[in-house]
């Protein structure tokens, strides 16, 4: 990913003034390459205790068994031997995949969808942004809760809607086969509004002057968008599959503790909740760093399998 | 957000979109009826939240249901707030306005001091370790949940404020949108500073960060509001009750009032109003600050 990121920047301003001695020149040098390590100590320090060592950390604890006592024991590959036979663990890992299959294109297509609605420029268009984007400012509990209560079984304002036009509305949170749909549903209706940003970001960034040669060459909304804006839109486009798939398959914990708790009948036990589960209600530290591990090898081959796709460094960022 | 329902004075208003003509008058009106159905799907759950918390519980539940309340009550809250009540709901709030404003100042040292040494200073690894710091923006979060666990039991923060302010604090975010910001700045300022003889620490305090407000400002607010609404971490390692922060003390209260849907209203608003105000104050920090995550410099 950082192929995509200008690592070189701007020359940082250069201190050398005429006159000066050599010596001297070397010896401002050195304090500015002491003071640069001075100032990126805190957030090294930070990072390594608490990104450094916990990936090593997860990665190790993936062959121990940890009892209650905090004993570690070294077991080997038995958790990941483990995994295989684990049923539950195989029906998560599928059910994650479906999950990662509807929410991938459509928090993409959704996101597309409206940052074009939004992009121009008409009164209160402002305003429209912000309410779109307002569900992100909540915390997810808050959004879990209010959907708890606006699903709930008879007396939630869904169910009383639909009631009224004649329509029982079945059991929105307690039904196996509604209950992972209607995650998905509330998943994007939380974060669409996200992804309308980066993409308007991105389709601020694509030069006026394009549109209007297009619009001499007699081009129509659909040709505009097919060989303006589609293509000057790729490097968003990437930046947003990878991020969105690492965002939907380790994020909204949130929304399956509060509001299912994985059920009913494990229908919305996905992998993220699973090695919750594992972890913090068994305490099966070891097993589930196994499927952590599992959980980023498989993010890593997206992500390898993304910039293959779109031959990595092409969608780099222009500015 | 009632500003919305203003919308409908500008239906004449033709939206013009690039490359396309203005459309007519009827294209238009379907334009803005869609637009103010869609603000309603996204706002409307968040007023009703409001709503149902000033509404009596049998009210909140009423077949069919009201919109505005019948009895405007504010029982809900008293329940809450009010002091030797079941769930120390005002200590929470505290809890969470002091964990957040502690991490965001945290997150704004840590990330300016490392930004300012990576757009403004000359060291031999520089290109090396802004890959490094950037490359664990790319690593979900979720993989350290757990062994960030273990880690803040072993340095005894467990059940302290002090686990929710500073693991998260040396992130990769802050430091990448800061250097790409500080990296902009004139030179000039800098090279007079240093003529008049002012070292790295004197130039990083009085011409790199006043001249940052905006940047500063949009970190702040972002930290503050990621740090206010987490909630997975906080039920990880916080366990007394009176530790608590506002989200993962809702937790509770879902367990204590799951039919007593005003009170729960009520939680689930008290939490979210500091995050709506802070929000509705510096939306342009925050679109800024989240269109730039984008990794857009």
């Amino acid at each position: 990913m950082t192929g995509a990121i200008d690592t070189a920047g701007p020359a940082p301003a250069t201190h050398k003034r005429p006159g000066r001695s050599r010596a001297a020149a070397s010896d401002l040098a050195k304090r500015e390459r002491r003071a640069a390590y001075l100032f990126l100590s805190p957030n090294l320090i930070g990072l390594t205790v608490f990104v450094a060592v916990p990936m090593l950390l997860s990665i190790v604890l993936a062959f121990f068994s940890v009892d209650g006592f905090g004993g570690y024991t070294f077991v080997g590959t038995a958790n990941f031997e483990r995994m295989v036979g684990d049923p539950q663990f195989i029906d998560s890992l599928g059910r994650t995949m479906i999950y990662l299959f509807v929410l991938v294109p459509g928090l993409f297509l959704s996101g597309l969808g409206l940052a074009l609605l939004v992009r121009s420029q008409f009164p209160l268009v402002g305003l429209f942004r912000t309410a779109l984007f307002a569900p992100n400012v909540v915390s997810l509990v808050v959004v879990a809760l209010i959907w708890n209560f606006l699903l709930t079984d008879d007396v939630g304002f869904v169910a009383k809607l639909l009631g009224r036009l004649g329509i029982t509305a079945p059991s929105w949170l307690g039904d196996p086969s509604y209950a992972l749909g209607t995650v998905m549903v509330i998943t994007i209706w939380f974060s669409m509004g996200y992804y309308m940003l980066i993409f308007l970001a991105g389709l601020q960034d694509i030069p006026r002057e394009f549109y209007e040669v297009a619009s001499i060459d007699g081009a129509g909304p659909w040709q505009t968008f097919r060989n303006v804006t589609w293509p000057m839109l790729k490097p968003t486009s990437f930046f947003i599959l990878l991020t969105s798939t690492i965002a939907v398959m380790t994020g909204g914990l949130e929304m399956l503790v509060i509001l299912t708790s994985g059920g009913p009948a494990n229908s919305t036990t996905l992998i993220v909740y699973y090695v919750y589960q594992q972890a913090f209600v068994y305490g099966e530290f070891g097993y589930a760093s196994a499927i952590g591990s599992i959980m980023v090898l498989i993010l890593l081959a997206w992500s390898a399998l993304l910039f293959a796709l779109t031959r990595g460094g092409r969608f780099t960022h222009a500015d | 957000m009632a500003l919305l329902t203003r919308t409908e004075q500008h239906t004449s208003a033709a939206p013009s979109q690039p490359g396309q003509p203005p459309g007519s008058l009827v294209r238009s009106a379907v334009f803005w009826i869609f637009l103010l159905v869609l603000a309603l799907v996204f706002v409307g759950p968040i007023v009703w939240m409001f709503l149902t918390s000033i509404k009596t519980n049998p009210e909140a539940t009423s077949i069919p249901p009201t919109i505005l309340p019948d009895n405007v009550t504010f029982g809900a809250y008293e329940d809450l707030l009010h002091v030797g009540g079941s769930y120390p709901v005002l200590r929470w709030f505290l809890n969470s306005l002091v964990a957040a404003t502690l991490h965001m100042l945290l997150v704004l040292t840590v990330a300016s001091t490392a930004a300012y040494a990576l757009a403004r200073l000359e060291f031999k690894l520089r290109g090396l370790f802004f890959v490094v710091i950037i490359s664990t923006l790319f690593v979900p979060g979720f993989v350290f949940l757990l062994p960030n666990y273990i880690i803040i039991d072993r340095l005894g923060w467990l059940d302290t404020i002090w686990a929710l302010v500073v693991p998260g604090a040396a992130g990769a975010f802050g430091v990448f949108f800061l250097r790409q910001f500080f990296a902009m700045l004139p030179g000039e300022l800098e090279e007079a500073a240093l003529i008049d003889g002012a070292n790295q620490w004197q130039i990083f305090t009085r011409v790199v960060l006043p001249n940052s407000k905006p940047a500063l400002a949009t970190l702040a607010v972002l930290s503050f509001l990621s740090n206010w609404n987490d909630f997975i971490w906080p039920i990880y390692v916080l366990f007394s009750p009176e530790r608590l922060t506002l989200p993962a003390g809702l937790r509770l209260l879902q367990g204590a009032y799951t039919t007593d849907y005003p009170v729960m209203m009520a939680g689930a608003f008290i939490a979210s109003v500091p995050v709506l105000i802070l929000f509705l104050f510096t939306q342009r920090y925050v679109i800024e600050g989240v269109s730039r995550s984008g990794l857009k410099g």
